[in-house]
């Protein structure tokens, strides 16, 4: 480290100050100074100080560091969790420029996640640390419970992972309906929710569902936000530091790191990109007064559908590609006819968009779970579906028919108690 | 005022390895996917006469994370140059830009590929396999590479060989050091937790022995017959050929030959043995003769061990049968080991499977079906099972 903490704070100090003035309210933050080993511990356990023992994590870590090892993606500048106070780490090789912009970039997702509506109404902010140390606690015990042990934990970790993105979409303030009486609430969309409220498992393993439902609804408004939330970092990161006065060597290496950040991907979409375009534009048309209305209410499917614009579309180059056999085939361009079909391909493949909508219709006398997959043009990927199933019915412990389509038709994936697959038209 | 509090966790000189356990837990899902796709890297047709150096690449199932998601036919938006026209093709390997953490198409990204020599996949599968009964006979003797001698160690390896004591000596050894690193730079010596790091682990070096074995022969014998169809064929032949690897593998020492039969039999060479294109009617009597024959003239069972292999599809001509039953008894006799192999057989008549096994009682006498290609690992287990019924 070729500075000292002393300098980060002088820095901290007018970032902060420049924020503020600028109008961004934010939790109060703090930075902790962490090494590249430990940098990619966090980024495989997403920046919490615990989370609960699992392979999946091990395996986070192993791609995240072949992946630098390969310099197939640059080391981290950022990593802030969704926190009050806000928790955000520095890693230590950085040089100072770099910390001076992530600060800065930390700035605007923590003031994100204080006001975007998602975040608001779906998290609570207060609790997000301890909510994580409390699912590791509970599931550490019980993996030390000789009546439960570590293959039973895993087992049931690895079917609610699976399925740990079938939770409710709306997202909104306030306690999940009870429904006392034993008829079903169907068509429930929440199969966890589902299972809690009505499979005959073991009450351990309902904790463990409800607890890997809570994170995941703690992690949707992230997964909705993308790139709206980078979009935003990198717009006040970029305004920030042009107020710093930066010395001469800092504000060239400052405008590169920048422009490596918001460069657009050849053939894949960087939401930083994409999402600092937009907030540019809008800024200039509308003034500033309107993106933070926009930081407010939106999300990436609004956001795109509302505001990405024909000239926006042709100055990005978007285009538009489907997959024909192995090869993909460039459908629409940014032109007049194509700009709109662009738009709203992106706005509905972002986000939540981008996870099959699954809904139990009905459960059979016998307990078979029947779900149905609202089929929107987009086919399902069947050997995921059959493996997804098999986890369902760990939790469920009755059979389970998935209706879908595929290929033109009417397509059905019965899986029964033993986890024994079998398909048909 | 300013409120941002920096904490620098440097300035804790404990190394903090918090992802060490679910590190190591995934690599043994790891290692275990790899051993059970094993086998069925073995059933592809495309390692037969393969050199043993040839690296083959396994795709490890059992670690993806599955999800409902959606299949690759969808469409979606990526940023170009500007030049992209309307139906260009831009690549079959096109990356999903919006593939994000936690959501999506994320399919690709889950695969894994290890590349490994066919070589270690045998040592890998061979590990528990041997020639059952293996009587100790007379006159000259075989060496037996027996990998069982520790000598020493080393920093890689695999986990079966992880060397325990060795690896917590390295770990205090380690802990010691800062202790005493600590010390001179006159800061507090407590160390609270000083978990295990990649550099702490030791393994048994091993090494290769060989041992002084009986005398060994094996007699290959195929049905290569006009009722045994191309597939029938090359699942014999790959069964065959994981056999006659692992014999040249575990022994250094073995007679192995070749019998290929139809209505006659014929002791061939190995090459033949694995090319030859036959056809005509089948009286399995012939193949079973032959290997008699052979054994009578060059392998004395009283001073060889003797093991005979035998592959068809079962489907004999009648007016045969009572022949073939008597020959097989005969092989029984003589050898330490006749094992029949069945390959896809037709499931409307009884085949010769059905009638040996009826007939035939002696313990050393092992019958399988193979009628997938996926079974034929699971087959050769069967015969080759160590300490079987007893054996050596």
């Amino acid at each position: 480290m070729d500075y000292s903490i002393k300098e980060l704070m002088y820095w901290n100090d007018k970032i902060e100050k420049i924020a503020k003035d600028f109008g961004l309210n934010f939790y109060e933050q703090e930075f902790e100074i962490v090494s590249y080993e430990e940098m990619l511990s966090y980024e495989a356990y997403i920046g919490m100080p615990s989370r609960y023992p699992h392979w999946s994590f091990g395996k986070a870590y192993e791609r995240t560091k072949t992946l630098y090892r390969y310099n197939l993606t640059g080391l981290p500048y950022e990593m802030v969790i969704n926190s009050n106070p806000c928790l955000a780490y520095l890693m230590k090789e950085n040089t100072l420029l770099l910390q001076i912009l992530t600060m800065a970039h930390i700035y605007a997702h923590n003031d994100f996640f204080k006001n975007n509506r998602l975040f608001k109404e779906g998290t609570n902010a207060d609790y997000t640390i301890d909510m994580f140390k409390r699912h590791a606690n509970l599931i550490r015990e019980y993996i030390k419970d000789p009546s439960i042990g570590y293959d039973e934990v895993e087992r049931v970790i690895d079917a609610a992972h699976a399925l740990k993105l079938q939770v409710k979409r709306t997202i909104y303030n306030g306690k999940d309906e009870e429904t006392q009486d034993s008829k079903y609430k169907l068509p429930e969309e929440d199969l966890l929710l589902f299972i809690i409220k009505y499979s005959d498992i073991e009450d351990y393993k309902k904790t463990i569902v409800e607890m890997i439902r809570e994170e995941a609804l703690y992690f949707i408004p992230q997964i909705e936000t993308k790139i709206m939330n980078e979009g935003w970092a990198s717009f006040w990161h970029y305004k920030i530091l042009k107020e710093l006065d930066l010395p001469q060597g800092l504000y060239l290496e400052f405008i590169k790191r920048h422009n490596d950040v918001v460069a657009p991907h050849l053939g894949g979409l960087n939401p930083y990109y994409v999402g600092y375009k937009i907030f540019e534009d809008l800024e200039r048309r509308y003034g500033i007064k309107k993106i933070f209305e926009v930081r407010d209410v939106d999300r990436d499917s609004s956001f795109i559908r509302r505001y990405l614009t024909l000239e926006l579309c042709q100055e990005m180059n978007l285009f538009e590609y489907v997959k024909r056999d192995s090869e993909y085939i460039i459908k629409e361009v940014s032109d007049d006819e194509g700009w709109k079909e662009i738009r709203d391909t992106l706005s509905n493949n972002c986000g939540m968009g981008l996870v099959p909508y699954i809904q139990v219709t009905d459960v059979e006398r016998d307990r078979t779970l029947i779900l149905e997959h609202i089929y929107d043009g987009r086919e399902l990927l069947l050997e995921y579906a059959e493996a997804t199933l098999k986890h369902l019915v760990e939790l469920w412990g009755h059979p389970v028919i998935l209706k879908t389509q595929f290929g033109g038709k009417e397509y059905r994936i019965y899986c029964d108690e033993k986890k024994s697959i079998k398909r048909g038209v | 005022m300013c409120m941002a509090i920096f904490r620098d966790m440097h300035s804790d000189p404990v190394e903090h390895d918090r992802s060490i356990e679910d590190r190591r837990r995934h690599k043994k899902l790891v290692e275990k996917a790899i051993k059970d796709n094993l086998a069925d890297i073995l059933s592809e047709e495309s390692i037969i006469g393969e050199s043993k150096n040839k690296k083959v690449k396994i795709p490890i199932r059992g670690l993806k994370e599955y999800q409902f998601i959606y299949g690759k036919n969808t469409k979606g938006v990526a940023s170009g140059d500007g030049t992209e026209k309307r139906g260009d093709r831009i690549g079959s390997e096109k990356k999903q830009g919006m593939g994000q953490q936690g959501a999506g198409n994320q399919e690709g990204e889950e695969m894994y590929e290890l590349e490994i020599t066919i070589d270690d996949i045998l040592d890998y599968l061979f590990e528990d396999l041997e020639l059952p009964d293996m009587d100790r006979k007379k006159t000259s003797e075989i060496l037996v590479e027996s990998s069982k001698k520790r000598d020493g160690y080393q920093k890689y390896g695999i986990r079966p060989r992880l060397a325990k004591k060795k690896t917590v000596m390295e770990k205090i050894k380690r802990k010691q050091a800062r202790k005493r690193a600590l010390r001179e730079m006159n800061l507090p010596v407590d160390i609270e937790r000083f978990p295990f790091v990649e550099d702490d682990l030791r393994y048994f070096r091993i090494k290769k022995k060989f041992r002084r074995e009986s005398n060994a022969a094996i007699i290959c014998i195929m049905d290569i017959s006009g009722s045994m169809d191309n597939t029938k064929k090359f699942m014999a032949r790959s069964f065959f050929y994981i056999l006659s690897r692992f014999i040249r593998k575990k022994y250094k020492n073995v007679q192995v030959a070749f019998v290929a039969h139809t209505t006659t039999a014929e002791e061939v060479n190995e090459y033949q043995f694995f090319h030859r294109v036959e056809s005509g009617g089948t009286y399995i009597s012939s193949g079973l003769n032959k290997a008699l024959e052979i054994i009578n003239t060059r392998f004395n069972p009283e001073n060889w061990n003797v093991y005979a292999f035998y592959v068809s599809d079962g489907d004999n001509w009648s007016e045969d049968d009572e022949r073939t039953i008597k020959s097989a008894k005969e092989l029984c006799r003589v050898c330490n080991l006749f094992a029949y192999a069945e390959v896809m057989p037709n499931s409307y008549s009884m085949t010769i499977k059905g009638k040996l096994t009826k007939e035939i009682k002696d313990k050393n006498f092992i019958a399988v079906s193979v009628s997938h290609k996926n079974e034929l690992w699971d087959g050769l287990k069967t015969m080759l099972k160590k300490k079987q019924k007893g054996g050596y």
